[in-house]
């Protein structure tokens, strides 16, 4: 790819799940009106979902899932010291994700509950930055494709990379949605990150936060109007540990 | 202008036939809040039907109709060694119906920025100039103070006004498109008597206000208290959303954003509605940040509601629709900042020398 004497070369990019559903990278195939293109944009090197064709020498891995097994560790080191750009992709990645609350249990507990009578290796789940230098951070559940459409044109082009730090409350409120604050439940819109155009509460679903802390955010006052609406503090510390993407602000006065 | 009396059945034709055949938008209710009261946004409408006449106030205001929250510039094609740029200033006409005297004096104060500047919006321009607007009076609700703000009746900057007089709607026609249009309906010149019920409905609308803010020499006190502590305890409670400025008639910051095309042989400029009450309203390239506190940037944001910018010679921008106050989750509103502002100011009164002595 040429412009005005510029060449752009193709992103040596590989895709690795771990603990997770897999969705985020699903939605890599998403958005068919640009797949085309955003294909053209990929030098895919490992991607099971695209391709059963893998090698080793990627640039950028992409990196879906928390750590939940000692094997999940090695495998993860192993891809940080070939990849140039580690990428957490997905809340599962960048702040443990649903996973996370697994940790709130013993792990003798969680493995006679869910697989009775078997041998299985667990270890509480850890964020991706909590075992290697993460370069980059992508959240949603899942991944808005957009989003990932234009950091991978800023990567190709090197333009600089950002997210918003807005929280969602601005994108809601372009959407005309009544605020869901009004229609009496807790949504954690005012503290999230915004990006994800408000899909969940222009479906009149309360966020839960899946893209973790918008810039700055204001705990005391947020906590303050969950009080004087006199909402359920109980459903509040509920929804913020949903995704553990606010580590840090959780205990806030809740 | 000219002044005709409608029968509201003969109005309700009239809207009919005009919303049945152009791309309009009105009040409708949209949800119930939690505590029963109706929520109202503009929304498309293609019959009287459609429209709640009735309604309150709008959560969001019609600004987004001028000025959308995201809006296209131009876009760019490359091509071999040189690019192209592609502008469209195009709009298509569409009819506003039922926007309240503050929504259409908040136009007024746009075009006044937008337009009467150095550099006049042609995006804006389009879409005001293709716009027919149909006012629609109303009582105020308790917490409206836009009296405070001399925005509650209107002379200019619509086609079309209604006042509702009981039986019929008295009617200020401010264009000739709308004068044309009515020629197809039944209207008749006022007569002593609807004149009369039109200064009654004034004086009702009037007199119901229980909201008023004093806003004199407000532009003055907000030089004087640049650092008086009431921007930090108002800004400890601002939770940086936004929220004020995306539903306000008239907050017109903006950000602009250029992108590439996946397919990278072109690109696109787009503009999106902006808040001064962002965390980075005024990051500059670097990270550094000229507005950190929250303090800062809600005073910046009263700085420019209530004493104006150059653009639009000073003037306080706010129309007292308290849009922002309703919309706050932490209870920001103007009336209550000015209030705390003035009273600050006047908590030094004791202080002061005592008056010289009268001869």
């Amino acid at each position: 790819m040429k412009h005005r004497g510029f060449t752009f070369e193709k992103l040596k990019i590989a895709s690795f799940d771990f603990t997770c559903c897999e969705g985020c990278q699903l939605q890599l195939a998403n958005r068919e009106s640009t797949l085309i293109d955003f294909l053209e944009l990929l030098d895919i090197k490992n991607f099971r979902e695209l391709s059963s064709e893998q090698f080793d020498d990627y640039d950028i891995a992409l990196i879906e899932g928390s750590i939940s097994r000692q094997d999940e560790v090695e495998r993860l080191q192993a891809i940080r010291r070939q990849a140039k750009t580690l990428v957490a992709f997905g809340s599962c990645a960048c702040f443990g994700g649903v996973n996370s609350l697994k940790n709130k249990f013993s792990l003798k507990e969680l493995v006679a509950e869910v697989y009775p009578g078997m041998k299985v290796e667990t270890m509480p789940v850890k964020k991706i930055s909590d075992v290697v230098k993460v370069d980059l951070s992508i959240p949603g559940c899942p991944v808005n494709k957009e989003e990932v459409e234009r950091i991978m044109v800023n990567l190709a082009t090197g333009s600089l990379v950002t997210l918003p730090k807005h929280p969602v409350c601005f994108e809601c409120k372009a959407q005309l949605n009544t605020c869901l604050f009004e229609l009496g439940e807790i949504c954690l819109g005012p503290i999230t990150r915004g990006g994800c155009n408000a899909v969940c509460t222009t479906g009149k679903t309360p966020c839960l936060g899946c893209r973790g802390p918008s810039e700055e955010i204001n705990m005391p006052a947020f906590v303050e109007l969950v009080k004087a609406r006199e909402l359920s503090l109980d459903d509040l510390q509920e929804k913020i540990a949903f995704y553990n993407a606010f580590e840090g602000f959780s205990n806030h006065e809740a | 202008m000219i002044y005709k009396v409608i029968a509201k059945s003969e109005f309700k034709r009239f809207t009919d036939a005009l919303l049945r055949d152009n791309t309009s938008f009105g009040p409708r209710q949209v949800d119930t809040d939690s505590r029963g009261k109706a929520v109202y946004q503009f929304l498309p409408v293609t019959s009287s039907d459609d429209v709640a006449f009735n309604y309150t106030v709008t959560a969001s205001s019609a600004k987004h109709f001028f000025l959308p929250f995201r809006e296209e510039l131009s876009r760019f094609v490359f091509q071999d060694q040189e690019w192209d740029q592609q502008i469209n200033y195009e709009a298509d006409p569409i009819v506003l119906i039922g926007l309240r005297a503050c929504d259409i004096s908040a136009l007024n104060i746009l075009d006044d920025v937008l337009l009467k500047g150095h550099f006049p919006s042609p995006y804006y321009l389009a879409k005001r100039k293709n716009t027919f607007v149909i006012g629609l009076d109303h009582l105020p609700l308790p917490d409206c103070f836009c009296k405070s703000m001399s925005h509650h009746t209107i002379s200019t900057g619509f086609n079309l006004f209604c006042s509702d007089i009981g039986e019929d709607y008295y009617l200020s026609i401010n264009s000739s498109k709308a004068f044309n249009f009515l020629k197809e309906f039944d209207t008749r010149d006022p007569l002593d008597d609807d004149n009369c019920r039109l200064v009654e409905r004034r004086k009702i609308i009037s007199d119901s206000f229980l909201s008023e803010v004093d806003v004199t020499a407000l532009p003055s006190i907000l030089d004087i208290e640049f650092d008086s502590p009431v921007w930090e305890k108002w800004g400890n409670k601002c939770l940086n959303c936004g929220t004020c400025a995306m539903v306000c008639p008239t907050c017109y910051c903006y950000s602009v954003e250029e992108s590439f095309a996946t397919n990278l042989k072109g690109a696109t400029r787009q503009k999106k509605l902006y808040s001064c009450n962002l965390v980075d309203f005024a990051e500059v390239a670097g990270g550094h940040n000229f507005r950190p506190k929250n303090g800062d940037r809600l005073k910046y944001r009263y700085y420019h509601q209530h004493r104006g910018f150059a653009e639009n010679a000073n003037q306080q921008i706010c129309v007292g629709c308290n849009r922002c106050g309703r919309a706050c989750l932490a209870g920001i509103n103007p009336k209550d900042v000015i209030n705390d502002l003035r009273m600050e100011k006047e908590s030094c009164l004791t202080n002061i020398s005592s008056s010289p002595d009268r001869i």
